[in-house]
């Protein structure tokens, strides 16, 4: 049970989050001018790596407020909120 | 009854007599004992059988990390599979020996279970002397101390041994110290409680025994979860086998655990023993049993120069073991200069393991120890101490010095200023030099001599077939030798290849023997191998207890609509749909499902029903930019939608997936009401946070769930207009005046209402929305005017399913298009961007071959296919794979049809209307025509009455 680092809230169970994935995959400025690969890409492809991620939390049994936070997948250590 | 295997009666426990039955013999033991002592008291030996050999199996050990003494509980309660060196002894229990595996109970367990959260600046997992140490040393800091320990006293193994700490036995210091902590008010001593899982975060779960079956009023276990700011680890040690030929055999016993029943229980587990070991803290359990009363034949230690001396029996250095004689149970020894000693008992000892359980758990790394020839933590992931025997300090004094400066330095990592130390205790072992592992320093309780090698696991042998690695697993050297000779070299495969490890001791015993058998069969270095990944739970934990109270009625929240009540006293059964009860029909006297359902059909399609649709999701939306917001999120164009109009609308996925469907009413310029279907209410919303928090927050939009705060109750069928303008007076109700997909406020029945004019049927039909109290006062003036027929979801699914109307996540799967549903009319062309659009351009939103959802007729107009069928191509079947052109996603009997029907997902549907297709069932394939997936009405002609 992860204590997740809510900026909000303050750390709180895994249990009361939901995982969002990695972060920093924005939406397409214009979606229309990507090839089906690229537009494959951002919908489908995303990193996996052993180590540092940053990735999307939304404390959704709290203040309901998505956040970005750094986190070593090996280790489960919050590098940064 | 005294038996002439009970020395005396322990101090402490009231020696109160308890009766008991195994496997059908009746006998009496004290309370204190386990199941365990209590059977070696009454000079039972052989205690059950192994589970592939059949061998029979005694008593090994005396704690968590036995593995032959398996035991099913028949009475009071039946519980399967427990090792009888933890069963606290009650009166009454009857228990048998197990082969394998144990039998559950075929009738409820009345106990209850119950879950406690926790938290604390600094958990303690053991309260042996070093775990003693550190409580008190944390506690004196002001930290609050939660001390957990598994047994049911306090003191680890000092009850086990004859030391003392202070000058008194060491297992009094112990309860003294366990009493004063208790007695502090930030600190909680935990007793008869196994910290089980270590997981992220120092986040812990531990599971506390409270008693006898059956206690009034009291959980029976609870579990703990405890969140700790810094742990300390003083988890002790496991004494290791040698394999040797029969090892196996009732009478043979860790030499600890031989001493634990002379010290700790009062009780002699044979008459005459044979000590085989590989370093020194044999000799204490042979001093302390030749005391006790049990003979010590010989000691036969591998070792050419033993550190220990001990005159009380003869000494056989640099020999081993070689086997045992006897028919079942150990009668002789036999030592490999060739002598048969006459012994019933026969003490191992190879040494020490480390607990290093929890700490692996902990994502902790180990080394390998020559010292002690086992595996030690070398560095920590988490906000742990690791104090004592868990980190290879074996002696007492160490154990005890060790512990007081884990729980200080714990105490500080927690924000707290550790107090000046405690006089350090003074141990009976006190002058040992015993710091560390890596340290090498004799002592009087394990450590062994620097001047040897200590690692001593395998008795050479020609025939490896019975030298035991795994006792409960049946697993021998023989076995692991035939996995390496395979090619395997990891010890993770070798366990999953011979099942080493699996058994639920979990391999306390085994594992690192493992490790060294496989090092030594492959030839390389038992440090470079290291041992198999720990993983909780640390010893058995039942689901009863892990589910604690949330089971049955508290196992999901139930939803329930205002109308509830009126539904249950009308009959109706219930569906579950998401977390809500809603009513799925409404049987009259002698209908089955069937009859019922065609007759509610009947009522819609020709006169009137109403079907409480309170659980659809409603969300609001508003703001400046509610307009722009939704154009984003729907498919087709919301900001066009007039103040007092309704729209049909369709959410996508970014991939064009549909993800949901429902309406969207205007209130005003800047206020929605969006209804959503009411298994995705929840998500629906969270969809709309996530895109307006990570991608849009410059839109000024506010989204409020307001689901509960409305009854709904859709009016369906030909007769509803006269229905509601006869509760509602008010406006006018022709077809001209409120057109399809408008809405009024209104009063109906005298209650305030808003009316929207949507049919989920293809009847005309109104959904009328009231204040959620409200809802039984407007649904029983609806039903008195007698010409109303209530309703279910079932017959809601019919009609809507004759109509051709997807239902999401039935007839929807997250692989369908708008344009696979036949809904192209849906998705706008206009529309700048929205979620989805790009992805119905790629080439495969646009194959040919994808599924469309259609209709089916089957050519018997009295079968109904099953749903979830599949579709093939012609009547008889090739060779598999037979590829499938599909599935069936609904499938009904229809009133209005006359005809049972179905929807369906077949590629490249559309172009195969007409066509005839096949449903594999089992025997003859099934043949059906495809039609459209509108099956009734397809005009349209009934929507407005």
């Amino acid at each position: 049970m992860l204590l997740i680092p809510c900026p909000w809230c303050g750390p709180r169970d895994e249990a009361e989050f939901r995982y969002g994935g990695q972060a920093h995959v924005a939406y397409p400025e214009d979606p229309a001018a990507l090839s089906d690969e690229e537009w494959a890409r951002y919908l489908f492809f995303r990193d996996n790596p052993k180590g540092r991620f940053a990735e999307r939390w939304n404390h959704t049994a709290g203040c309901r407020r998505w956040f970005n936070v750094v986190r070593d997948t090996a280790t489960n250590e919050w590098v940064s909120a | 009854m005294t038996s002439h295997h009970r020395r005396h009666r322990r101090p402490g426990f009231g020696g109160e007599p308890l009766r008991f039955r195994f496997d059908g013999q009746d006998y009496e033991g004290l309370r204190g004992d386990t199941l365990a002592s209590a059977l070696l008291a009454n000079g039972v030996r052989t205690v059950a059988t192994s589970a592939a050999l059949g061998r029979p199996r005694g008593i090994y050990a005396s704690w968590t990390e036995e593995p032959n003494a398996i035991v099913q509980i028949e009475h009071p309660f039946p519980e399967p599979m427990l090792q009888a060196t933890t069963v606290e002894l009650y009166d009454g229990l009857v228990a048998t020996g197990l082969t394998g595996r144990g039998r559950l109970s075929d009738r409820p367990d009345p106990a209850r279970h119950d879950a406690v959260h926790a938290h604390c600046d600094v958990l303690v997992v053991g309260a042996g002397p070093a775990g003693l140490a550190a409580a008190r040393a944390a506690a004196g800091s002001g930290a609050r101390v939660i001390l957990a320990d598994d047994r049911p006293i306090a003191g680890g193994s000092l009850p086990d041994t004859a030391e003392t700490v202070d000058g008194v036995p060491g297992a009094a210091w112990a309860s003294a110290v366990a009493a004063d902590l208790a007695g502090r008010p930030d600190v909680r001593v935990l007793s008869r409680t196994s910290v089980f899982g270590y997981y992220d975060d120092n986040y812990l779960v531990a599971v506390e025994r409270r008693g006898e079956w059956g206690g009034q009023g009291r959980a029976r276990e609870r579990v703990w979860r405890i969140r700790a700011g810094r742990v300390v680890l003083a988890t002790g040690a496991h004494e290791r086998p040698i394999a040797f030929a029969d090892n196996d055999r009732p009478g043979v016993m860790l030499a600890g655990a031989a001493r634990a029943y002379a010290n700790r229980y009062g009780v002699l587990p044979g008459r005459r023993a044979v000590v085989f070991t590989a370093g020194d803290s044999a000799y204490a359990a042979a001093r302390d049993l030749a005391s006790a009363g049990v003979e010590i034949a010989a000691i036969v230690d591998v070792r050419q120069a033993p550190g220990a001396r001990w005159d009380g029996a003869e000494i056989l250095s640099g020999h081993v073991v070689t086997g045992v004689g006897g028919d079942g149970a150990v009668s002789s020894v036999s030592v490999s200069d060739g002598r048969e000693i006459q012994a019933d008992l026969l003490l191992v000892s190879g040494g020490w393991n480390p607990v290093v359980h929890l700490f692996g758990q902990a994502g902790g790394e180990l080394r390998y120890d020559e010292g002690i020839g086992s595996f030690v933590p070398r560095s920590a992931r988490q906000a742990l101490e690791v104090a004592g025997a868990a980190r290879g300090v074996f002696s007492l004094s160490g154990c005890l010095e060790d512990g007081a400066a884990a729980g200080a330095r714990a105490a500080e990592a927690a924000g707290f200023r550790a107090p000046p130390r405690h006089p350090a205790p003074r141990a009976s072992d006190d002058g040992a030099s015993d710091n560390g592992a890596s340290d090498n320093g004799a002592s009087d309780n394990g450590a062994p001599d620097a001047d040897e090698p200590v690692a001593f696991w395998l008795v050479p042998s020609g025939d490896y077939r019975s030298h035991f690695v795994d006792l409960q697993r049946d697993v021998t050297v023989a076995d692991v030798v035939r996995a390496t000779g395979a090619g395997l070299r990891s010890v993770e495969h070798v366990k999953r290849y011979t099942t080493a490890g699996t058994a639920h001791d979990q391999g306390k015993l085994s594992g690192v023997l493992t490790s060294a058998i496989v090092a030594h069969a492959i030839g390389a270095d038992i440090a470079q191998l290291g041992t198999t990944t720990f993983r909780a739970p640390y010893m058995p934990v039942s689901f009863a207890t892990l589910a604690g109270r949330d089971r049955g009625a508290l196992h999901d929240p139930v939803r329930v609509t205002s109308l509830h009540d009126w539904h249950v006293a009308h009959g109706a059964l219930f569906e579950n749909v998401g977390q809500w009860k809603r009513p799925w029909y409404y049987p009259r006297p002698g209908e089955d499902m069937e009859a019922a359902v065609l007759r509610e059909c009947r009522a819609v399609r020709q006169s009137v029903g109403a079907m409480d649709a309170s659980t659809l999701g409603k969300i609001d939306v508003q703001g400046p930019d509610a307009a722009e917001f939704l154009d984003r999120l729907y498919t087709n164009m919301m900001s066009t939608l007039k103040v007092g109009a309704i729209r049909y609308g369709v959410m996508c996925r970014a991939d064009g997936m549909v993800f949901d469907d429902g309406t969207v009413i205007r209130l005003a310029d800047d206020r929605f009401l969006v209804t959503t279907t009411t298994g995705n209410a929840a998500a629906v919303l969270d969809w709309m946070e996530e895109w307006l928090q990570t991608e849009w927050p410059s839109l000024r939009v506010y989204c409020t769930s307001v689901t509960e705060h409305w009854a709904t109750v859709a009016l369906a069928g030909p007769g509803s207009r006269d229905v509601l303008a006869g509760l509602a007076p008010g406006p006018a109700v022709d077809a001209a005046s409120f057109p399809f997909m408008t809405w009024r406020d209104a009063e109906v029945a005298g209650i305030a209402a808003r009316v929207c004019r949507i049919s989920f049927s293809g009847e005309l039909a109104y959904e009328i929305n009231v204040n959620a109290w409200d809802g039984l006062a407007l649904w029983e003036a609806l039903h008195a005017t007698g010409a109303v027929t209530p309703y279910g979801t079932e017959t809601m699914h019919v009609l809507r399913a004759e109509k051709g109307y997807p239902i999401v996540g039935q007839d929807t799967d997250g692989t369908v298009t708008p344009a696979d549903l036949g809904m192209d009319w849906v998705v706008s062309k206009k529309k700048a961007g929205f979620i989805g659009k790009r992805s119905f351009a790629r080439s495969d939103t646009a194959r040919p071959d994808r599924r469309h959802l259609v209709g089916l007729l089957p050519a018997d107009p009295d079968f109904l296919l099953p749903e979830g069928a599949h579709l093939v191509e012609s009547s008889t079947l090739p060779e598999p794979p037979v590829p499938t052109l599909g599935h069936v996603t609904s499938s009904y009997r229809s009133a209005a049809l006359g005809r049972t029907f179905a929807l369906a997902l077949v590629s490249g549907g559309r172009e195969r209307v007409g066509e005839r297709l096949y449903v594999p069932l089992g025997g003859e394939p099934v043949p059906v025509t495809v039609t459209h997936h509108v099956l009734y009405d397809p005009e349209g002609a009934r929507r407005d009455g």
